[in-house]
């Protein structure tokens, strides 16, 4: 399959071993413009290695990768200028002022050659979209890591990306971080124009942010599908248990509501103790990644 | 617009920018130190005559002094290289466009720079203490004007090499050690030939000894020549030294430097910052 003007991420068969160790075991996955793809999974499952290669960084060992139509493993700086990568920022840049940095940046795809018909985001603007209009003026090392972690993003995106590469973004983030950061990705996701690819540990994250979630498990992709999908393909039925006369019932069913509506048609009053469960996604995930360690 | 271009302005602005955040406000403190302490020997040494000669060691050591801090750019630039690697700048460099190249073109600059400002530093209050310096001569300024060149290129490019190579922060120490062993044999705080000749051998296969002879030579009257190997300012030798240093790192630079930028990414930079955490405890 070739990949058409829509698909941005066009991952097949891909391939990673180092030394006698497989770490990737044939991973087929794409992403279309403007959505946002989760790639989730335990730790060691093989995202860091899956968003590496993706990102060029990375050498593959089998399989056949497309980043924006390009093999990454080729990709010349006019490709590397159509991507942002957000890093997990530690000490680097500490004595640049935030407002410097971003405009320094930028000035990389300024001169990018190619003709690109996006000029980068103006430095103010993109401080005051990641909400750090106030800090602007500050140096890196004395921001907050929530602040930190948001300068990352407008780095990522100085040079207007059609792909967002976003490895663990919230790892670390007390909870108030993490709301705000979602928020951002959100906001950005909003705007339909950029493809963004998180790897994430998180359930929780990845049904938040994501249009759809695939899930890798020790190197394979074990589900794909948006969370509703992977909810009703993988969780199978809902339970109904109720109580009728003192006595107890459960019962499984592809349509709990409807199901519990024909109880109260038939018994009315007499049903009691009503309890309708769906399984939730994390119930689908741990299932799911705890049916694969086992096998 | 080729690549190269593509690098430049960004690269010289970030140059430029870490140049004034390396020398700005606190930081000046820190950057005064060294020079005050070599022009504080240089002041004890003023009046002290060189046995055998007409000259005042303090006139011989200026000149040997500022070749010195020349070379030192060498040890900036394996430092900034290991630790900048270590911190992330590197890699952050390696997601935008043209971005490693810029990057070491800055690095040129801010090094560069560096060393131009101690040499000022240097200079401006030693001409005040040490007399018999010929600035007066073009052939003062036309050697100056090929020596300090030649050696900024000739010990940046092996300090990018070796930058390159070696493992982080505390091998870049081990290596500061070795410069400064190499600076203790290079006849600039003292004729180097009043040295046991093995280690005049060694020195002379370094750019330090080189680049301290080459401003000797641009400032010292010629009688000075008297207390050199062979009598002699070795121009020709200088020049043939100090090129092939530069040779040699411009030949490597690019090529460890690639292999180097090739090699980093997220997952490498994370296990260095688990290393040092570790350590750090």
């Amino acid at each position: 399959m070739t990949a058409g003007q829509d698909v941005v991420l066009d991952v097949d068969g891909l391939r990673m071993r180092y030394g006698t160790h497989d770490v990737l075991h044939g991973v087929t996955f794409q992403a279309r413009r403007g959505e946002v793809l989760a790639l989730l999974g335990p730790n060691g499952a093989g995202k860091t290695t899956t968003i590496e290669i993706l990102e060029g960084f990375r050498m593959r060992s089998a399989g056949r990768v497309e980043v924006l139509g390009i093999d990454p493993a080729h990709g010349t700086e006019p490709w590397r200028a159509r991507i942002g990568i957000v890093l997990q920022s530690w000490r680097d840049h500490a004595r640049w002022r935030v407002r410097e940095l971003l405009a320094h940046f930028g000035s990389y795809y300024a001169c990018s050659p190619g003709g690109r018909d996006r000029p980068p985001w103006d430095p103010d603007e993109l401080i005051a979209a990641v909400g750090l209009t106030e800090h602007a003026g500050r140096t890196v090392r004395t921001l907050s890591g929530g602040q930190r972690r948001r300068l990352d993003v407008a780095i990522g995106l100085v040079g207007r990306p059609e792909l967002l590469f976003l490895d663990e973004p919230t790892a670390g983030f007390d909870p108030q971080a993490r709301r705000e950061f979602h928020d951002l990705v959100l906001r950005l996701a909003a705007g339909n124009d950029i493809t963004i690819l998180l790897t994430t540990h998180d359930l929780a994250e990845a049904e938040k942010l994501a249009d759809r979630i695939v899930i890798l498990s020790a190197g394979r992709i074990i589900a794909d599908g948006t969370a509703a999908e992977l909810t009703r393909r993988i969780a199978g039925p809902g339970q109904v248990r109720w109580t009728r006369n003192g006595r107890s019932y459960a019962q499984s069913t592809a349509e709990p509501t409807r199901f519990a509506f024909g109880l109260f048609r038939r018994y009315g009053e007499a049903i009691d103790d009503l309890e309708v469960r769906r399984c939730s996604l994390e119930e689908t995930y741990l299932s799911l990644v705890g049916q694969e360690a086992a096998r | 617009m080729s690549r190269a271009a593509a690098a430049l302005r960004p690269g010289l602005a970030r140059g430029l920018i870490e140049l004034r955040q390396a020398f700005a406000g606190p930081a000046l403190i820190g950057q005064l130190f060294w020079p005050a302490a070599t022009l504080a020997a240089i002041f004890f040494l003023r009046h002290k005559a060189l046995g055998g000669t007409r000259f005042d060691l303090g006139t011989l050591v200026l000149p040997g002094v500022l070749g010195m801090y020349t070379a030192l750019g060498m040890v900036l630039m394996i430092q900034y290289l290991t630790a900048e690697r270590e911190d992330g700048t590197l890699l952050r460099a390696k997601t935008v466009p043209n971005g490693i190249r810029g990057y070491f073109l800055g690095k040129l600059v801010t090094v560069s720079g560096s060393i131009g400002a101690y040499l000022a530093m240097l200079t401006i209050p030693g001409l005040l203490l040490v007399g018999g310096l010929d600035l007066g001569r073009a052939r003062t300024w036309l050697t100056l004007a090929w020596v300090l060149p030649l050696g900024l290129v000739a010990t940046q490019s092996i300090g990018a090499a070796v930058g390159s190579v070696i493992s982080g922060p505390r091998a870049a120490g081990y290596i500061a050690l070795l410069v400064t062993g190499l600076i203790a044999i290079s006849g600039i705080f003292y004729p180097i030939t009043s040295m046991p000749r093995w280690l005049q051998g060694t020195a002379q296969v370094f750019p330090v000894y080189w680049l301290g002879l080459g401003v000797r030579s641009a400032l010292l009257p010629a009688s000075a020549a008297s207390v050199e190997i062979g009598h002699s300012w070795r121009q020709l030798a200088t020049l043939g030294v100090l090129g092939a240093w530069g040779a040699a790192g411009l030949v490597a630079a690019p090529l460890v430097l690639r292999r180097m930028a090739r090699r980093e990414s997220g997952s490498s930079l994370a296990r260095r910052r688990e290393k040092a955490v570790a350590q750090a405890r």
